[in-house]
């Protein structure tokens, strides 16, 4: 199969979706000629005209409401926000406008929009530009949150999203856009809602999403090699969020690590964690849930601490080692 | 004391002469005379204990969402506000089925969901009131963007405060508007204070239109106790923004009642108040046909009468109406 990378299949998500249909736009700060901070639209504009692919003043409430106007209007827009820690600018027209016009409204209204966002640490641009924010925005009924960790998924978890009657809440990490993967020249979609099991395994299950999926899946070959059988979930979607899978995985190892970069306070892992025990997975559990998580800290911007505010290899090795212990 | 003398009004109207036509008149008339019935009985309501939550009243503006939306063609759109019982009944909603939302009904717009504050009527383009200040002013003007995507005619009225004005969402989206040349109108209810802050200790401008200036468009004021000249205003506006782009519309306006369902007037006169009520549009506008020969004193009365038992029988609908089913709490939050 050929290989692109996560820019690219973000792109082409865009791209065929915005073939495919016409109400279909994008909008967002330098995304035109410039093509977006993170070069994810370069070419867009070529292709698409400066109506469809706007290019915005810096304006991110109104980039961010103005797609939900747009939205419930009958278009669906892809609101681009440069950096994922902006969303705070508009996050009143994202969770008290966009998400929760449908419902005020008796399920009257539908908003179909999509907001991309560059999410994560490790580019050294420190505590403003590195956040990993979506505890939040799963913390708001009628947002969907996804994040996706490969090239394949990007692209299928874009155009599900595209597509999907909701707002969306994508969150793209910015230290996969270089890193490339299989994406089938097909067309084909990931539906939202569904977990990805990265790796199989006996002893341990892994919860994870975003960048984390790929470390932790090192992390579990390296330990294959001493005959410890770890298994990866990668949730994928955070918002709707696939129980069953992880349930199904924990009742099978016993043993649940959960790791994202997120700080761990009030971290979603906490919510995977209360899933498990508040399912039958819990008596299956043969050790306590543990979580890997970011430090309580903003992202500071020496490289070294920077590397060590978010989970490593090392502490995710360590901790799966002690759960087995 | 109001900040638009009588000379300037005069001569706003003067300057627009649009021809009326009696029937548009008339319908306007009975537009005003409905939201002021609907919302005294909600204020009945309100004192009883009837309705909970809050409510904003928009007595004494009547003129200003009557006339603007009277200028504007049933598929545009408009958003509303947390004071938006006057935008929504301009628009067309059912009587009954509002109520009914009010009261927190199965029946009502949003299924009880909703309340006076987010009240919304998509089928009739009035894309919602709003809990949040300035909340509403993005999401015109992304309705402004479908409607230039799509090469329709439409445009897009947005009502908001004059504390609203002061909000970043006003900036950011009336300057996005006029980079994109969005059709759409907004419109500055200029009530002269937003809860208890006075508009002149809020902005340090004595007249908000000139904020149009800052964007390069359009920005005009006019009197918003005056249907006809808020009518005549807007009906300009449809034409130049379908094909410039947005214009500012500050109305010069008062709320008659408190700023929510309580308020001791702290913050301002009763000589004020007198003043502006000696304003009222809806008085103004009977006098005004009247003497202008649109209607008769009969047809006026009947007009009247009518409107008395349009709310009557909304008020009836809503109370005879179940309450939101407990079903229904968790539908709704997505879509399928
Ligand atoms: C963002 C926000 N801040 C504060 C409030 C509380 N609040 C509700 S209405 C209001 C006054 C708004 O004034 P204005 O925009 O002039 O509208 P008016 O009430 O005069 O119609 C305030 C402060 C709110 N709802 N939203
Ligand atoms: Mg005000």
């Amino acid at each position: 199969m050929r290989e692109i990378t996560y820019a690219e299949a973000i792109r082409e998500a865009m791209s065929e979706e915005m073939r495919r249909d016409p109400s279909v736009f994008f909008m967002g700060e330098d995304i035109g000629v410039y093509g977006g901070a993170f070069g994810v639209s370069v070419g867009m504009i070529d292709e698409f005209g400066p109506e469809r692919v706007r290019d915005t003043p810096i304006s991110e409430a109104a980039i961010i409401g103005a797609a939900a106007g747009a939205a419930v209007t009958g278009s669906r827009p892809i609101a681009e926000i440069q950096f994922s820690d902006f969303v705070a600018i508009g996050l009143d027209q994202l969770g008290n406008q966009a998400a929760k016009m449908r419902y005020m409204f008796g399920g009257r209204a539908q908003v179909p929009m999509v907001v991309r966002a560059p999410a994560g640490s490790g580019t050294g641009a420190a505590a403003q530009h590195s956040q990993s924010q979506e505890a939040i925005y799963c913390h708001i009924p009628g947002l969907k949150v996804v994040t996706p960790s490969t090239p394949y998924d990007a692209k299928g978890l874009l155009k599900s999203a595209i597509r999907d009657n909701n707002p969306v809440v994508f969150l793209e990490q910015k230290l996969l856009y270089r890193v490339k993967g299989p994406v089938p020249e097909e067309e084909y979609t990931v539906p939202l809602g569904r977990a990805d099991v990265k790796r199989t395994g006996r002893d341990l299950t892994i919860v994870t999403w975003g960048r984390m999926a790929g470390m932790c899946l090192e992390t579990a070959v390296r330990l294959a090699e001493e005959g410890i059988d770890v298994e990866v979930v990668d949730l994928r979607s955070l918002v709707p969020l696939d129980k069953e899978t992880v349930v199904e995985s924990v009742k099978k190892t016993g043993h649940l690590l959960i790791v994202h970069e997120a700080v761990q306070s009030a971290g979603y892992g906490g919510e995977i964690a209360a899933l498990v025990a508040d399912s039958e997975a819990f008596f299956y559990l043969d050790a306590p849930i543990r979580r890997v998580a970011g430090l309580d800290v903003p992202i500071p911007y020496n490289p070294t601490l920077e590397r060590n505010a978010v989970p490593t290899p090392e502490r995710i090795e360590r901790a799966v080692r002690d759960l087995l212990g | 004391m109001p900040r638009i003398s009588a000379a300037e009004r005069g001569a706003a109207v003067e300057e627009r002469a649009i021809e009326v036509p009696r029937e548009l008149q008339r319908e306007m008339y009975l537009k005003m005379l409905q939201i002021r019935a609907f919302e005294e009985k909600v204020a009945y309501f309100f004192s009883r204990g009837m309705v909970h939550g809050t409510t904003h009243l928009y007595m004494g503006e009547e003129a200003t969402a009557v006339g603007a939306v009277a200028s504007l063609g049933d598929d545009d759109f408009i958003t509303s506000t947390h004071r938006g019982h006057g935008h929504t009944i301009a628009k067309g909603i059912e009587l009954p089925r509002m109520m009914a939302e009010l009261l927190g009904k199965q029946s009502g717009y949003c299924k009880g969901k909703g309340g006076s504050m987010h009240i919304a009527d998509l089928a009739r383009g009035n894309l919602g009131a709003n809990g949040v200040v300035g909340g509403g002013i993005p999401i015109a003007t992304g309705a402004g963007i479908t409607i230039k995507l799509r090469g329709d005619d439409r445009v897009v009225a947005c009502f908001f405060g004059d504390g609203a004005i002061n909000e970043g969402t006003f900036h950011e989206s009336v300057n996005l508007a006029s980079v994109w040349k969005l059709p759409v109108i907004y419109i500055c209810e200029n009530n002269q204070y937003g809860m208890s802050m006075s508009v002149r200790r809020a902005t340090n401008i004595d007249d908000l239109s000139l904020r149009a200036k800052a964007y390069g468009i359009p920005g005009t004021r006019v009197d918003g106790n005056d249907v006809l000249a808020v009518y005549r205003a807007v009906r300009e506006a449809r034409d130049y923004v379908r094909k410039n782009g947005p214009v500012l519309i500050v109305a010069e306006t008062y709320r008659f009642s408190g700023h929510s369902k309580s308020d001791a007037n702290r913050y301002r006169t009763k000589e004020e108040i007198a003043e502006w009520r000696e304003r009222d549009p809806i008085a103004r506008m009977r006098k005004r046909m009247l003497e202008g020969g649109s209607a008769t004193e009969e047809e006026l009365v009947e007009l009247e009468n009518g409107a008395r038992r349009s709310i009557e029988e909304a008020v009836k609908y809503a109370e005879e109406s179940p309450e939101s089913s407990i079903d229904e709490l968790e539908t709704d939050v997505y879509a399928d």
